[in-house]
């Protein structure tokens, strides 16, 4: 995709008739004219290089060869001549920028991260979840599933971590969305991705040490240095939600090396359905817009880059309860106690988000030395969420919270050598917070200023011809300096006063002012090997250390989250959370059939969850209270995927994963794993039958076994007397199978102008299923059978 | 190409001095919708008879201190009484009468009371539509001695219109719970 076949021109002629031997002559220039001297011209058998002028001549016997033209920072030529005469070959080599580096070591095709398995989604897979999100898309990667809230809020799980154990890394730059939120889906728009890549661990250390789960790392399209113009436009119609969304993007390139993009999103979608009610409240809008600009020139190169995303997020009325009474009502009845008509209204509760960034890149190659990169970024993120309040306050949102991150990166990375590459960089961060206390609720999270840096190094080697290796070390550096309001009877009932006295700043009759300033130190590291066993069978095996300071509401969550029911507490004793994971892929490749198995451990001291602790009473009656504390953990799991084209049009494609999660501390299950998954699907095409495919896939989900034992019991008054009741909380739901189809065709609509046609169906047999990773579960079915149209048009 | 390389240092030098903070003059919430004080006054339609007064007092609202209930005087067996509820939230200045709140959003709210054996209750206040709201009520004690409970239990947003609800019975009222008090009563 990054890569565009470079421009041959050939020139036949001078067909003069001599004996076996053909004299082949040309001459090799760049494409502004000037002679490539020096340029490699081979073929099987013989083996020339220019002249200073660019000349070559060649004998050659009759018959068919394969000649390759290359020049170092050149897209090399490679192409299939019959020759039976003489012959002048000119050819114009096109300069390959972007891939420099890469060029230089073509043989080893030496990378950072190359021992590591990436697994990949490509823009024709991304484009199939142009409506839905993220999280939606990276469940077809094995290993990867969703935290959800409803439908459309809908976090990516790696291999059972998610929230702040899973860094999203956004055109090269580190979301800061308030990922700490469970119920707080990545902010930003599929559509702007070209690619989007998961590495699974903390083997990414250029990206951040303390990726306990993962990295997911989106790159935009990459505009090639031509003089180009390409975009395309899908619009996707539901049935599900009654509604839909448009997407449009426009690239253009420029042959002097100067790109510009835009595109933009707009998306609206009513109230969703189960197979026997309506999720009322369900209803999404976004709008969003995105642009850039950019140089990629020999020596140096810039791209500048906005991006605006604004949603707003239904959440199922049924889902907002006011206390232990209504929880216990909502499971026993096991249907929403609110299902209104169908609108497109989206009134309390709902999540209305904003999330802008704008970043400057800029890079500088340094001839036999490598390349520089320097990147400042800017993002704010504004977060409300609306409760279903009384009065004046109807209007005003119940969490209002903004915040500001500035970060730079410095890079450099080595292309001296083709046997060994060195990458090494430096990392500053600056964010603040600010609640906004308008709300009439104390916030959850509290203003802050957080201060970071990070430094880390990364070297790979060629050991052999098999063997490659690659260590990486990187230290990071956080500071967090809060403003918080504590009730002085929660100060009390944490006991802090033994170990923050200190910390109290003012006194604010039923609240103390306190400023926790707090500083982390973070180690982390990584070595891989990647082994080429023969062409078609890699092994790959890393071993990695990370670690990861407390996050703000792990810290200073005290109160009742309004979402969710329940009180939840932080902990401001809480340490760093270290985790060690060993993983080992083996992946098989032949033309029609692939294979991948990775098993993995990833052991976890302080590993932060969030768990039921008791009950504390108002007059609204009990809640349940939350608490986070550390555990020692160990995740163990495999992913499996395999791809088989087992007939000419016929391919069939297989993911599973299984986590088994274990706290080792009182040997019992963790909470919230992801139960065992195995997607199946078969896919048809045609390319006669304008690019006719039709697929069908089974999503098998089954019941999670594990999972530890949180219910509680509490009085519940029913007439007048209290009952013992038991609040099943705990036990995950059944299982569940579905059914999806897809099918698409292609058609030529203008000159140079792609239409294609998708037919999808979500849930053939609309089926009723709760997810385990749905929080909304306890109220209500997860959706039923939907209709998709897509309609693209490439031009 | 000189111009591009100033681009990142002017915003490194942004970064520098961007760090000013609002730590300082960071100001308390006191929540608004916490209903800190819940009062339940009986007058007894008897002109010599005592009041009862039923208060359920939580100092901290949403915090770890539970509610603290006091009863009173005695309920005399066969006495009507007039009933009312009053909410307050302590916690603001000045405190907020929320009961005042209910009363203009009377459509959307509705008390629940539920004492078996101890009396009956029938409401006599009406929204804009003509339902009970449960501000106002007439109690009835029992005939004879009894203890119990007395559940007060206030719905936001309750289905006003479902079977039972406007005489009283919560069953199919559904609606999130804003009040949920359990007072102790004996009638001697």
């Amino acid at each position: 995709m990054r890569y565009f076949i470079a421009l041959v021109f050939l020139f036949i002629g001078n067909q003069s008739i001599v004996f076996a031997q053909n004299k082949i002559s040309g001459k090799i220039t760049t494409e502004k004219n000037e002679p490539l001297g020096g340029s490699h011209i081979h073929t099987n058998t013989a083996f020339v290089i220019s002249d200073p002028n660019g000349n070559f001549l060649m004998d050659l016997p009759s018959g068919a060869h394969r000649l390759i033209v290359s020049y170092i920072g050149y897209k090399t030529v490679d192409t299939l001549l019959n020759i039976n005469d003489n012959l002048v070959l000119n050819f114009t080599l096109k300069q390959d920028v972007s891939t420099l580096s890469e060029v230089l070591i073509i043989d080893r095709n030496l990378k950072t991260n190359g021992t590591l398995d990436k697994q990949v989604l490509k823009t024709a897979q991304l484009e199939r979840y142009s409506s839905g999100s993220l999280g939606d898309a990276l469940k077809e990667i094995s290993g990867v599933s969703t935290l959800k809230t409803g439908n459309t809020i809908v976090k990516p799980v790696i291999n059972g971590l998610h929230s702040s154990r899973v860094l999203i890394i956004n055109n090269n730059v580190r979301l800061e969305d308030q990922q700490w939120g469970l119920e707080h889906a990545p902010n930003l728009d599929i559509n702007t991705a070209g690619k989007v890549s998961v590495i699974k661990g903390a083997s990414g250390l250029q990206f951040g040490g303390d990726a306990i789960g993962g990295v997911v790392i989106i790159e935009p399209l990459s505009i090639p240095v031509k003089d180009t113009l390409f975009g395309k436009t899908i619009l996707n119609g539901a049935s599900n939600g009654r509604g839909g969304s448009v997407s449009s993007s426009l690239f253009k390139g420029y042959k002097s090396g100067w790109n510009w993009n835009l595109q933009g999103t707009f998306k609206y979608l009513g109230d969703v359905e189960t197979p026997d009610y309506l999720l009322s409240n369900t209803g999404t809008r976004e709008n969003n817009f995105s642009g850039g600009i950019g140089f990629k020139g020999e020596k140096s190169g810039f791209t500048g880059f906005f991006s605006y995303y604004n949603a707003t997020i239904g959440i199922l009325r049924a889902s907002h309860i006011g206390n232990i009474s209504d929880l216990v009502g909502a499971i026993n009845s096991g249907t929403p106690n609110v299902v209104n008509d169908f609108t497109y209204n989206i009134n309390a509760p709902r999540q209305e988000v904003q999330h802008y960034m704008g970043k400057l890149n800029y890079y500088q190659n340094f001839a036999d030395l490598g390349k520089l990169t320097l990147q400042y970024a800017f993002q704010s993120n504004n977060r409300q969420e609306f409760d279903v309040r009384r009065g004046d306050a109807r209007n005003r949102p119940s969490l209002d919270l903004l915040l500001s991150t500035h970060s730079m990166l410095a890079d450099f990375e080595t292309s001296n050598s083709e046997i060994s590459k060195y990458k090494f960089g430096f990392s500053g961060m600056y964010q603040n917070n600010f609640a906004n206390t308008d709300t009439g609720v104390r916030p959850l999270i509290p203003n802050y200023d957080k201060y970071e840096a990070g430094i880390y190094s990364i070297a790979t080697f060629a050991l052999n011809e098999k063997w490659d290796l690659e260590t990486g070390i990187r230290y990071d550096y956080s500071r967090i300096n809060a403003a918080k309001f504590y009730l002085k009877s929660r100060w009390d009932e944490r006991n802090y006063d033994a170990d923050f006295s200190d910390i109290i700043t003012g006194d604010f009759g039923t609240q103390w002012k306190t400023n926790p300033d707090f500083t982390y130190h973070n180690f982390s590291g990584s070595i891989g090997t990647k082994y080429q066993i023969n062409s078609n069978l890699k092994w790959f095996t890393n071993a990695s250390l990370a670690s990861r300071s407390p996050n703000p509401s792990e810290l200073f969550s005290d109160g009742l989250h309004h979402a969710t029911g329940q009180i939840e507490l932080g902990d401001l004793r809480l340490k760093n959370e270290k985790a060690v994971k060993f993983s080992s892929t083996l992946a098989y490749a032949s033309d029609e059939f692939a294979l991948e198995i990775n098993p993995y451990l990833n052991v976890i001291n302080d590993f932060s969850l969030l768990e039921p602790t008791g009950l504390e009473q108002s007059n609204r009656g009990a809640f349940p209270v939350w608490e986070y504390r550390q555990v020692n953990a160990r995740l163990m799991g495999i992913d499996i995927s395999a791809n088989y084209d087992f007939a000419k049009n016929l391919n069939y494609r297989s993911t599973f994963a299984y986590v088994y999660g274990e706290d080792r501390d009182n040997q019992e299950a963790l909470i919230d794993m992801p139960p065992v998954n195995w997607n199946n699907s078969i896919q048809y095409s045609k390319k006669d039958w304008n690019d006719l495919v039709l697929g069908l896939q089974s999503e098998l989900v089954f019941t999670q076994n594990r999972f530890p034992d949180n219910d509680f019991i509490v009085n519940v008054p029913v007439d007048g007397v209290f009952v013992l009741t038991n609040v099943a909380i705990s036990q995950p739901p059944k299982g569940y199978h579905q059914l999806n189809f897809n099918s698409e065709m292609q058609f030529d609509a203008f000159e140079k102008s792609k239409i294609t046609v998708g037919f999808n169906i979500q849930n053939i047999f609309n089926t009723n299923y709760r997810d385990y990773l749905n929080r909304t579960r306890f109220y209500a079915d997860d959706m039923g059978r939907n209709f998709t149209m897509q309609i693209k048009f490439n031009y | 190409m000189k111009t591009i390389k100033l681009i990142p240092m002017a915003l490194v030098a942004l970064f520098a001095f961007n760090s000013c903070s609002n730590n300082d003059d960071a100001q308390p919430v006191n929540e608004e919708e916490v209903i800190t004080t819940v009062t339940i006054t009986l007058t007894p339609q008897n002109l010599f008879g005592l009041p009862v007064i039923l208060t359920s007092n939580d100092i901290d609202g949403n915090g770890p201190i539970a509610p603290v209930i006091t009863t009173t005087g005695t309920i005399t067996p066969g006495e009507t009484y007039t009933g009312n509820v009053s909410l307050l939230n302590i916690l603001t200045s000045p405190v907020t009468n929320i009961s005042s709140e209910i009363l203009a959003e009377g459509d959307e709210h509705q008390f629940f009371f539920n004492a078996p054996g101890i009396g009956a209750f029938a409401y006599t206040d009406q929204d804009v539509n003509g339902r009970p709201i449960g501000l106002e009520f007439t109690f009835t004690a029992s005939a004879n001695a009894q203890s119990g409970n007395l559940t007060v239990i206030l719905r936001h947003e309750p289905n006003k219109t479902a079977e039972g609800v406007a005489a009283g019975n919560i069953a199919n009222a559904g609606g999130e719970t804003d009040v949920q008090v359990v007072f102790p009563i004996t009638v001697q």
